[in-house]
């Protein structure tokens, strides 16, 4: 029994030695990249180059290979041993003997730099084996970077910006983002009155902060009362969560008091992402005891 | 014959039986195929989907079942069945290995170690089943869509891995219990087939599932969307599955031994007769023996992979190199470390029980320096590695930058160096006690001097070159270092072979005659190899970051996150305390069975 207890705090110490290690070094914890598509309202020149340095440094992952440790991709927003940034040096690789692509002007070749990067590799940066004829670069339109088309116009503007030379990418206009995004949004309500009414919540319950009209229908429960869930609702999800399954999935929890498959369980079919959204902000902002 | 002059003769053959059960690994996926289906990466090819594209989800596509993170119950759990199922496949490689050895030199001390082996894998075996039940379960519960998407590629495999389990039980019951049974003559061979069947079995098993994994990291055959193109074997034959297939066969043996050894320790700690201290004196020594050997390749393995991973993508070799989890492989060295000491110390202090042992040990104290500091280089490379603020300011959170294989030189160097030490380590132990009798026995002690000094020199020479030629030619060193180690090894071993040859003895080896720390070496070792495997085992899952499958099929849960090393290393401490736990019971049992035994 003692030498099992004497194995037993040896290997208990090497384990925590080993944990006790681990936190002791540098932590860092990765979120993964946003998939909000960007907001393009009041963009001006200024704000999209931004946008791109964001994208640059963020979701686009370039500095990974393009920085200046590794010596992994040549240097893109500074001058370094590859040359002027690259903005700058488009011109010469468009000109260069080993070019194969089909750009003709610096901005397509930024672009198809990113899309197609093996259209032309900078020498000695190329696949080992491969002669440089193959970029080790990704698609960045595809594959786990995945950029929208007006992401990577962003990116160009910000490699222009950084090189000083004119920035010829437009700016993205509404009527791209419209388009885009309309037929997910098409005749969604924008607040919560609107929506109480547009699918009858108002029918069965009392909503916070929608005008009543002086009734009180009693079929679900006062949704005045999900305050008490401000501090830990049921199943120990957090507020938001449970609001929001329990529009979508009404019989998952079953309020006290109350028949299940009362509640209509299509709302997930029939709400646009966006009210739902609202509906689960505007309950929750009640019940939390704001508005 | 003495055990330990056989045991180079049992390297040779634990190598031999490895490389013919490699062949069949690396093979073994053929039977699925009809024609050698070219891979097909994501995205080069015109053929048309047969399958869905992988879904666009939401968090609440994710069902929660009680509280906490859905993440780490399938984390543990899965790491849980890993690890036993690493334990039960590589124990029967080597009980065959150790079974033969008995066969072949008559020496029935092999055969019962060989039975006691495989008894304790017996109750390990339904361990692994079981947790492979409940994984299966907690992934089809908390990732429905994930599990319902792999289910439709891997179905095919999923049948031949079910009937696969099957004819695994089957052989290894009737290997067990008909132990006996077969014990002489022609029934000594069946027995010998149905292991070797177990074996295959085994293996085959191993190569299936990890084709699931690697499929995750790497994913070929489907579309870049993720449909299926209808051709099961391009989704397994994918760029990391050989790698992975070479790399955990070998780990597997190594681990096998380490807690094979760890068993031993235990044993002889609580052992109070001579003979039963002998007994599994000899025992852990050999298991010992075993993990080293399995040890030795391992390094060369994982650059493999790495090479395979940066060919595959160099975005992806980089983000684990030099990005989020490059701090990962500074833990790695020292377990690494940590293994190679412990095994070294074992060995040093294993020169006690050889008489004659003693003229060795003034050896120790440089071997033990050599080692300190090729772990020390190995433990900090030279692009030294950044403070978390510094790589947020380099390259965002997700993917931080770093110098990563500039390190490479200095690190295959040092692991090139360590290896060496160790295998000294074994050649002179192998020569403790013994005088040989050939005329020229100063001539080769002069040239396996010369050998060692040579290789060394070779090896350190390539390291240094490497940091004066650009990374993507760099890489290619490591080819000839790796060659010097395996020249050198095979060398000395030949000349050292010969030369002892007959050699006369001054004394029978004292087995049994051990300081007790030498035995908390063992616990160490299986101790390391148990947490550096659950830390390996995050890395490669944790190196897809937000995606169930690279670039294919997001992570769309709230568990999408990579969380920080402190933290993944806090979860496989738990794990390897959880298996011990279970290891503990396993142990247990065996002795309260053998005590029952006692009384009728
Ligand atoms: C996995 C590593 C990697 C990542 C990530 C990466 N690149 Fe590259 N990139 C390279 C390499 C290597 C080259 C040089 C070979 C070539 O010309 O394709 C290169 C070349 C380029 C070039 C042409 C450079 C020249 O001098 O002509 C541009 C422009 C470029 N990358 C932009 C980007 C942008 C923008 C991103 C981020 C959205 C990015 N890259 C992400 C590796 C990468
Ligand atoms: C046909 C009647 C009916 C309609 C229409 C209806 N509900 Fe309900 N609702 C119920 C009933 C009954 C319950 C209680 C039973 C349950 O939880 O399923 C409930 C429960 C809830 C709950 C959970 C309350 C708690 O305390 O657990 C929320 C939140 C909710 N409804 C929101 C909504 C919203 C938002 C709408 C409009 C989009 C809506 N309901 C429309 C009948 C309805
Ligand atoms: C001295 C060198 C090394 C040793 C001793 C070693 C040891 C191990 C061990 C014991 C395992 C667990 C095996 C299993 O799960 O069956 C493992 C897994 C792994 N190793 Fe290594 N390794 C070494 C080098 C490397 C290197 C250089 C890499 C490259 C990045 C690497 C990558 C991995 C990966 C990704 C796994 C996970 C495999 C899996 O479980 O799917 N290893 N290693």
């Amino acid at each position: 029994m003692k030498t099992l207890a004497q194995i037993l705090a040896f290997s208990l110490m090497v384990v925590g030695g080993y944990s006790w290690f681990s936190n002791s070094i540098p932590q860092l914890r990765a979120e993964p990249p946003s998939e909000e598509s960007v907001s393009l309202e009041g963009m001006t020149m200024e704000s999209f180059v931004a946008l791109g340095q964001t994208i640059f440094e963020g979701k686009g992952t370039c500095p990974l290979c393009h920085n200046a440790v590794g010596h992994r991709a040549p240097l893109l927003v500074e001058a370094g041993s590859d040359g002027p940034p690259v903005a700058a040096r488009a011109p010469s690789r468009l000109a260069d003997g080993r070019y194969h692509g089909t750009a003709s002007k610096p901005e397509e070749y930024l672009r198809e730099s990113m899309v197609s990067p093996s259209a032309f590799v900078v020498e000695g940066f190329g696949k080992p084996g491969t002669g440089d004829s193959v970029s080790p670069m990704p698609d960045v339109s595809a594959g786990s970077i995945k950029l929208s088309p007006v992401e990577i116009d962003a990116v160009i503007a910000y490699m222009q910006s950084a090189a000083g030379v004119d920035i010829t990418v437009p700016l993205p206009t509404e009527a791209v983002e419209t388009a885009e995004s309309a037929p997910a949004d098409e005749g969604a309500v924008k607040d919560m009155g609107a929506l109480a009414e547009k699918y009858e919540c108002k029918l069965c319950h009392i909503v916070p902060g929608v005008d009543m009209a002086g009734e009180a229908p009693d079929m679900g429960p006062d949704l005045n009362g999900l305050k008490r869930y401000a501090k830990g609702a049921p199943d120990k999800l957090p507020l938001r969560e449970y609001l929001r399954l329990s529009i979508v999935e009404p019989n998952r929890h079953v309020a006290q008091g109350f028949e299940p498959d009362t509640m209509p369980p299509d709302f997930a079919d029939r709400m646009r992402v966006s009210e739902l959204d609202l509906a689960v902000e505007s309950l929750a902002r009640a019940a939390e005891g704001g508005k | 014959m003495k055990p330990r002059n056989t045991l180079f003769t049992l390297a040779r053959r634990v190598l031999a039986v490895s490389l013919v059960a490699l062949i069949f690994a690396v093979n073994g996926g053929v039977a699925f195929a009809a024609e050698e289906a070219a891979v097909a990466p994501a995205g080069e090819t015109a053929i048309a989907p047969v399958g869905q594209p992988a879904p666009v989800l939401t968090e609440e596509s994710y069902p929660l079942l009680g509280g906490g993170s859905s993440r780490v119950k399938v984390w543990i759990v899965a790491q849980l069945h890993l690890f036993f199922a690493a334990f039960v496949l590589g124990v029967p490689i080597f009980v065959l290995v150790i079974e033969g050895i008995g066969m072949a030199t008559g020496d029935k001390r092999y055969d019962a170690m060989a039975k006691e082996f495989i008894k304790i894998s017996m109750v390990a075996f339904s361990f692994t089943a079981t947790l492979g039940g409940i994984l299966l379960f907690l992934l089809a519960m908390l990732y429905p869509d994930f599990t319902v998407y792999s289910l439709k590629i891997f179905r095919p495999i999923l049948i031949a891995y079910a009937l696969l389990f099957f004819g695994e039980s089957l052989c290894l019951y009737i290997y067990y219990y008909g132990w006996e049974a077969m014990s002489s003559g022609f029934g000594k061979w069946v027995h010998l087939t149905v292991g070797l069947l177990l074996n295959a079995a085994g293996m085959t098993l191993m190569v299936l599932s990890n084709s699931w994994a690697t499929f995750m990291m790497a994913p070929s055959g489907v579309t870049p969307d993720g449909a299926f193109l209808g051709d099961v074997w391009a989704v397994m034959h994918g760029p990391l599955w050989n790698p992975i297939n070479l790399h955990r066969f070998i780990a597997n043996i190594a681990y096998g031994g380490s807690i094979v050894g760890a068993y031993a320790a235990y044993k002889f700690l609580t052992a109070k007769a001579p003979e039963e201290k002998a007994h599994y004196d000899w025992m852990g020594y050999t298991a010992n023996f075993i993990a080293v050997v399995g040890l030795l390749p391992l390094p060369f393995a994982g650059y493999w992979l790495t090479k395979e991973l940066y060919a595959y993508s160099q975005q992806m070799g980089i983000t684990l190199m030099g990005g989020i989890f490059a701090w990962l492989f500074i833990i790695q060295a020292l377990l690494i470390g940590a293994i190679f000491l412990g095994a070294n110390y074992y060995l040093w202090l294993g020169l006690v029980r050889v008489p004659g042992g003693e003229a060795y040990r003034k050896a120790i104290g440089w071997m033990a320096t050599v080692l300190l500091v090729c772990f020390l280089v190995w433990f900090t490379p030279h692009t030294i590695i950044m403070t978390s603020s510094e790589i947020k300011a380099l390259g965002g959170a997700h993917h931080p930058v770093l110098g990563a294989l500039g390190v490479m030189s200095a690190k295959n160097t040092a692991v090139n160096i360590m290896i060496l030490t160790t295998f000294l380590a074994f050649l002179l132990y192998q020569r403790a006690g013994k005088i040989p009798k050939v005329g020229w026995a100063r001539g080769g002690n002069a040239a396996l001097a010369a050998l060692f000094a040579a290789g060394a020199a070779n090896i350190v020479t390539l390291g240094i070159y490497g940091y004066y030629i650009p990374a993507n030619i760099r890489i290619g060193l490591s080819v000839p270092q790796v060659f010097t180690t395996l020249f050198v090894i095979a060398a000395a071993s030949l000349i050292n072979g010969v030369m002892y040859r007959g050699a006369s003895e001054t004394g029978p080896t004292r087995w049994g005659d051990m300081p007790a720390r030498s035995q908390y070496a063992l616990f160490l070792l299986a101790v390391s190899f148990t947490w550096l495997m659950g830390l390996m085992g995050y890395v490669r899952s944790g190196i897809r970051q937000h995606w169930h499958v690279y670039t294919v099929f997001r992570d769309y849960s709230p568990d999408a996150f990579t969380p920080t090393l402190g933290y993944a290393a806090n979860v496989v401490s738990v794990t390897v305390l959880i298996f011990m736990a279970m290891v503990i019971f396993i142990f247990w049992l065996d002795n309260f069975s053998r005590k029952k035994a006692a009384h009728k």
